[in-house]
């Protein structure tokens, strides 16, 4: 027990203080380094308390996926050009009191709600999804993901798709003065325009000008 | 103190997801801070769900983080790609120059 609340506090310390980093630090390609490093903490908490399964998700999704995707964007817009005020803003500073104010009444209304609560007892008997303790933690998230959820993970696998196109189309772009592949030109191009047959004399060899 | 419960776990969360909302108010410096402000906030929740599914042994709350975190990537690909049109457009992503609507 003393072990498991030794790495709680720690991996969660490391969590809060890499997340104010985000935010704080001035360079942004540090600030998407300190999200890697609060996926990671936020992931061995997770496998720590039980859910493997979606502690490696996180790390192959956020660190693996968000979190490169994020560096490449930060590195081709070249943001450390812009020089980096920090906070500052030119209305002065007027938006900080009111960040910091309704960010800690959120704060303390979850707190509050966290500090007053009772687990009712038919809560816990009207759970439908139980945890068999015999098997592993991706084996029962196996088991009825592809039963019960299977149409919410199928469109899961929707959202994704049109996330992806999406993205493609925002960005595509057409250039001017590129060669590009026809593929019409390329299959409808037939023998008789693509190839000519000469007929050539015995030993008197070949003009290339003709 | 050494007894870790559900109240440690909803407590840090909470403060993840206060820390989010702080960051995307005082964030003055480019919008890829507030997009990953945003999936602080989608973690935090994640958090809360986890823990909460562990300690009443019901395995919907994690079915559920794994949905929040298909729409979080998503999101994520969306709104890194409509800055880069919107870098590419105007070549700025500061949040102060980002006026055009007259917010």
């Amino acid at each position: 027990m003393v072990a498991h609340s030794i790495f709680f506090y720690t991996f969660s310390l490391i969590a809060i203080v890499s997340a104010i980093m985000v935010t704080a630090s001035k360079n942004t390609i540090h600030s998407v380094f300190f999200l890697i490093l609060d996926f990671i903490s936020i992931s061995c908490l997770f496998i720590m308390i039980g859910a493997e399964f979606l502690g490696m998700i996180m790390l192959i999704v956020y660190v693996g996926a968000v979190a490169v995707l994020f560096l490449f964007v930060v590195m081709m817009l070249n943001v450390s050009k812009q020089t980096n005020t920090w906070f500052e803003s030119k209305s002065g500073y007027e938006h900080i009191p009111i960040g910091m104010i309704i960010s800690l009444i959120i704060f303390f209304e979850l707190i509050i709600v966290v500090g007053g609560w009772k687990y009712k007892p038919e809560l816990i008997s009207a759970s439908t999804i139980e945890m068999d303790q015999n098997i592993t933690n991706t084996h029962s998230i196996g088991n009825v993901l592809y039963t019960e959820y299977i149409h919410l993970f199928q469109l899961s696998g929707m959202i994704l798709l049109v996330a992806m196109i999406g993205a493609i189309v925002l960005t595509f772009r057409k250039r001017t003065g590129i060669k590009r592949q026809s593929y019409f030109l390329q299959i409808s191009r037939e023998e008789s325009d693509g190839v000519e047959l000469v007929d050539i004399k015995n030993n008197e060899g070949v003009k290339v000008d003709d | 103190m050494t007894e870790i419960g559900l109240g440690h776990y909803l407590t840090f969360s909470a403060i993840i997801f206060s820390i989010g909302v702080i960051g995307i108010f005082l964030n003055r410096k480019n919008i890829i801070v507030i997009l990953m402000n945003i999936e602080l906030l989608l973690l935090g929740v994640n958090i809360n769900l986890v823990s909460f599914s562990i300690f009443l042994n019901d395995l919907s709350g994690q079915i559920f983080t794994l949905f929040i975190l298909t729409v979080a990537a998503a999101e994520a690909a969306i709104g890194l790609a409509i800055i880069v049109i919107y870098y590419r457009k105007t070549g700025t992503i500061r949040v102060e120059d980002i006026n055009s609507l007259k917010g």
